[in-house]
């Protein structure tokens, strides 16, 4: 018999086995990071975990695909997750009921402001038509902007990125940004970081307050449906005025 | 714990169920939200119930089940760096005003009621 570590090493990281281990061993880094550095927003669980994954595949060889054969079951139960936001949201009802007017004024106009502008201003720098397809639903949490961009004729693969990176981006900056403005009130926090920034945005929301990470994840939740309508309005209008 | 992961995931086949039978652009799990919201409120299940401990524990780990996804950047680099400036600044402009606007107007509507009711 002959030892063949190569082999050996194929059938490893081609095993599901692997994609789940990395994103559970960089979380779990990330997480570790996060607390010692006292939850320092820069150094946010989802951002160093994706960096490290990023770092591992790239050393090891292992392609995107093959590391999604185990990615993709972790990212799974990120549909039942979805639906568990409706504990939070229940729990803090009775403010929600009062806010009714200015949760779907904010995500209305809100969400409107995201696509006109994510289509304009790549179009305008010459990103082309593509690009700005492709920008345009990138405030929809990622199942519903890549749907929106196969829609569209965006791309989906890349809308799917910069949702993502929108997402990082608000639960990395959001809160700074917010309390920079002086806005201190749970509720539009919440709301105006579930509405940039989606899922990652809830989560970083959720670790603030339950009535921020409730009103984050209404808002995300309202912000898919009103991206879905304001996308097929808007792009036709504004594409051909700034491509 | 069983029977909480079930009525979660109940509910998001339901939720994709009713969106494509519906043909709206709104994910399953999302109309599986709204769903549960409906369930919680008819049933109103203590803290210790399995619906209501499985999903703090999925949301106290939100975070970790986009990390899958954002690795995807890097197979997107060559993409991104070839346009780089229409991409980069479009997503970060275009996410500061959708958070200000967002903002903006949650305040606005917030004040204006009070005051209108105090009138």
């Amino acid at each position: 018999m002959t030892l063949d570590p190569g082999a050996a090493w194929d059938a490893a990281t081609g095993s599901p086995v692997f994609g789940v281990l990395l994103t559970l061993a960089a979380y779990q880094a990330g997480r570790t990071a996060w607390h010692r550095t006292g939850r320092h927003p820069l150094v946010n669980p989802v951002l160093v975990a994706v960096l490290l994954v990023g770092v591992v595949l790239w050393a090891t060889r292992v392609d995107y695909a093959e590391y999604l054969e185990g990615g993709r079951l972790v990212a799974l139960l990120l549909g039942p997750a979805t639906v568990a936001l409706a504990w939070p949201l229940h729990q803090e009802l009775p403010l929600v009921r009062r806010a009714a007017v200015p949760v779907l004024g904010a995500v209305v106009v809100g969400s409107g402001i995201a696509v006109a502008s994510a289509v304009v201003v790549t179009g305008l720098l010459g990103g082309g038509e593509l690009l700005a397809l492709t920008m345009a639903p990138k405030s929809a949490t990622t199942p519903v902007s890549i749907a929106l961009a196969e829609d569209n004729g965006g791309l989906p693969a890349l809308s799917a990125v910069l949702t993502i990176v929108a997402g990082i981006l608000g639960a990395v900056t959001g809160p700074w940004f917010l309390s920079r403005l002086r806005v201190e009130d749970a509720r539009v926090r919440g709301l105006a970081v579930g509405l940039a920034s989606h899922g990652i945005g809830t989560a970083q929301m959720l670790h603030e307050s339950r009535t921020a990470g409730a009103f984050a994840g209404l808002s995300m939740g309202l912000t898919a449906l009103a991206t879905s309508i304001w996308v097929p309005l808007l792009v036709p209008v504004l594409v051909p005025l700034v491509t | 714990m069983i029977r909480g992961l079930l009525v979660l995931l109940g509910c998001q086949l339901v939720g994709e169920l009713l969106a494509a039978l519906l043909g709206l652009h709104v994910p399953g799990p999302v109309l599986g939200m709204v769903l549960l919201l409906g369930l919680l409120t008819w049933r109103r299940p203590g803290p210790a119930s399995g619906v209501v401990r499985v999903s703090e524990g999925l949301l106290r780990h939100l975070q970790l089940l986009f990390v899958p996804a954002g690795a995807g950047v890097f197979s997107s680099l060559t993409l991104i760096g070839a346009s780089a400036v229409p991409l980069v600044a479009g997503l970060v402009l275009s996410w500061g005003a959708a958070l200000l606007t967002a903002a903006g107007v949650a305040l606005l509507l917030l004040r204006w009621r009070p005051a209108k009711e105090g009138a």
